[in-house]
């Protein structure tokens, strides 16, 4: 074992180790903690479909939605019969996740078909349509809750878990762009017929992105749902699917490192932002802007796409040298 | 048998005849030119060769098997390999992961081997990486590996693309222009080039090209097409003293 393999386990060490500590942290702190896990689990599966195969999506929401509620129902069904003996409830916890994951990756599927004939604003349009029938569906669902939402779910998510996923999440992503196999994906998204005359399944490729990337969204889908405890089909709108690309594109499309980065900053700045009308040393005017946050956020947005318009971190990656 | 046979192969887009009712073979390492005016139909015979058109009529057949109307992967995978009038190398990746892209249609692990890395990985990249620098040593690349490929000059970039080609372990090369937008020197270059590549890999190769001093310099035999239809067919000293071919490039007069 050795290289990405042993980052990896030192990463889940440190997730281990550190939900030591999180019962010591301000249960606000610790929301923001867990969102921001969250978003940067979104943000690296939705950057494998944009930033490194150039398939621009605007859907990533429905298959966190997909996710949420799948898990939401297998726990809240099976919960009751198994009892809820911690261990057990654990595991079906991990098991509603990864089946979630699995019926988003299904719908990922779905979309990624027609990708294979569409590109670009086309393809966006379409994923942005899929992603509403998703919502749809759940709006209508009675046994999902339909417009009341649902709720009920036990608070299984706690910070190792969270990190756990991001941490495998980070570390597939990049141990397969960087591999001669996931190679194919880069080649798709930079020039697609010199990638097919040499002698690379575009289509497979294309489809398997967005397959990988619905798993992991549905993967933070089922951490959202039991963490918050209550999901709605709002929730995962096509706001949700705006806010996952701003992060992409503030990053730097196939960048990992500036998608965790750029997410971790967009989880803490609106809620950065609550707070600078307290500070007194601050103009008056500043003060007062900042009560409407979201214009100041949406300020801040257009200043860095100014100043960095090819992302946070460019094209600078996470990389170990060849050998 | 023959390495290609294109027979009586028509492309219609439409009411516009690109080819029409062309046939010609290849044999192993053989250096064939397709020639002709421009608007002739030389490189839809490359996009129907390499599967990105499939033929209004007619059939292709590589090695004895059609091929006309196949994915273009799969007949790489076949073993016919192109460059590009217009250099499309990956623009984003250096010249080393250009080339390196090149085999993955040979990689014998799939994509759970890149996940988990267990033993058979590391040995596979090692090769992989092996062969890539080797190619790139050949065509005098290799101190540029790191480089992104878009940012080479124009001539190693369509070296580079050759280089990218024979990572794919073709037994017919198509070249599409490759002498397009280069100097003498540098033609004269590429003309040692392409008879290094043909010896050393013992591949065939089809040259599309408009200058006519690398056409008859190197090629053994050469095909001209004019409106789509092949007006000549012969060895470099045929061509040059063909009527139909003068006319062709000069007017009917000058014939």
């Amino acid at each position: 074992m050795r290289g990405p393999k042993v980052l990896l386990l030192i990463a889940l060490l440190v997730c281990a180790g550190a939900s030591g500590f999180a019962g010591a942290i301000n249960p606000y702190y610790y929301d923001i903690l867990i969102s921001i896990g969250i978003n940067i689990l979104l943000a690296v599966s939705l950057n494998l479909v944009t930033g490194y195969t150039g398939q621009f999506s605007l859907g990533h929401a429905g298959f966190m939605a997909v996710g949420a509620y799948f898990s939401a129902w297998v726990t809240l069904t099976c919960g009751q019969a198994l009892g809820g003996s911690p261990p057990s409830a654990t595991g079906l916890f991990l098991l509603a996740l990864i089946g979630g994951g699995f019926a988003a990756a299904a719908a990922g599927l779905v979309v990624g078909v027609p990708s294979l004939r569409l590109r670009g604003d086309y393809l966006a349009i379409v994923t942005l349509g899929f992603s509403e029938i998703i919502k749809g569906v759940i709006q209508n669902a009675e046994p999902l809750g339909a417009q009341r939402g649902l709720g009920g779910m036990v608070q299984h998510t706690n910070f190792f878990w969270t990190y756990a996923f991001v941490a495998l999440a980070i570390y597939g992503i990049l141990t397969l762009v960087h591999s001669t196999y996931g190679s194919g994906f880069l080649a798709v998204r930079d020039d697609e017929i010199a990638a097919e005359s040499m002698g690379i399944n575009t289509t497979k490729y294309k489809v398997l992105a967005f397959v990988i990337g619905a798993f992991m969204a549905g993967i933070a889908g089922g951490l959202y749902a039991h963490f918050k405890q209550f999901i709605h089909p709002e929730g995962f709108n096509f706001l949700k699917s705006v806010d996952i690309v701003v992060m992409v594109i503030l990053g730097g499309m196939g960048s990992t490192a500036g998608v965790c980065l750029a997410a971790v900053i967009l989880t803490i700045l609106p809620e950065f932002l609550r707070t600078v009308s307290d500070y007194t040393w601050l103009p008056a005017p500043v003060r007062e802007l900042a009560e409407n946050r979201m214009i100041l956020y949406s300020l801040l947005l257009i200043v860095l796409m100014l100043t960095r318009p090819q992302g946070l971190f460019g094209k600078v990656d996470l990389r170990r040298k060849k050998p | 048998m023959s390495l290609l046979e294109i027979e009586n192969v028509t492309m219609q887009f439409g009411g516009l005849k690109c080819v029409n009712d062309l046939t010609f073979r290849m044999d192993d390492n053989e250096l064939v030119g397709l020639i002709g005016p421009n608007g002739a139909g030389k490189t839809t015979v490359f996009n129907l060769t390499t599967g990105v058109y499939r033929p209004t009529a007619g059939a292709i057949r590589f090695l004895g098997r059609s091929v006309a109307g196949q994915r273009p992967y799969k007949i790489t995978g076949r073993g016919i390999a192109r460059t590009f009038q217009n250099i499309r190398l990956f623009s984003s990746l250096s010249v080393f992961d250009n080339v390196r892209t090149a085999c993955n249609m040979h990689l014998r692990h799939g994509i759970s081997h890149a996940l988990f890395r267990g033993r058979g990985y590391a040995a596979e990249e090692k090769e992989i990486h092996a062969t890539v620098m080797e190619l790139l040593e050949i065509f005098g690349l290799a101190g540029m590996c790191d480089r992104p490929g878009a940012s080479l000059p124009y001539g190693d970039q369509r070296r580079l693309e050759i280089v990218r080609a024979l990572a794919t372990r073709p037994k017919l090369l198509l070249l599409d222009e490759p002498a397009a937008g280069m100097n003498p020197s540098e033609k004269e270059h590429l003309m040692q080039l392409i008879r290094f590549t043909k010896e050393k890999f013992r591949l065939a190769i089809l040259l599309v090209e408009h200058d006519m001093k690398v056409v008859m310099g190197i090629c053994e035999r050469i095909v001209v097409l004019d409106y789509g239809s092949k007006i000549a067919e012969g060895t470099p000293e045929q061509i040059r003293h063909d009527p139909k071919v003068i006319a062709a490039y000069l007017g009917k007069e000058a014939a």
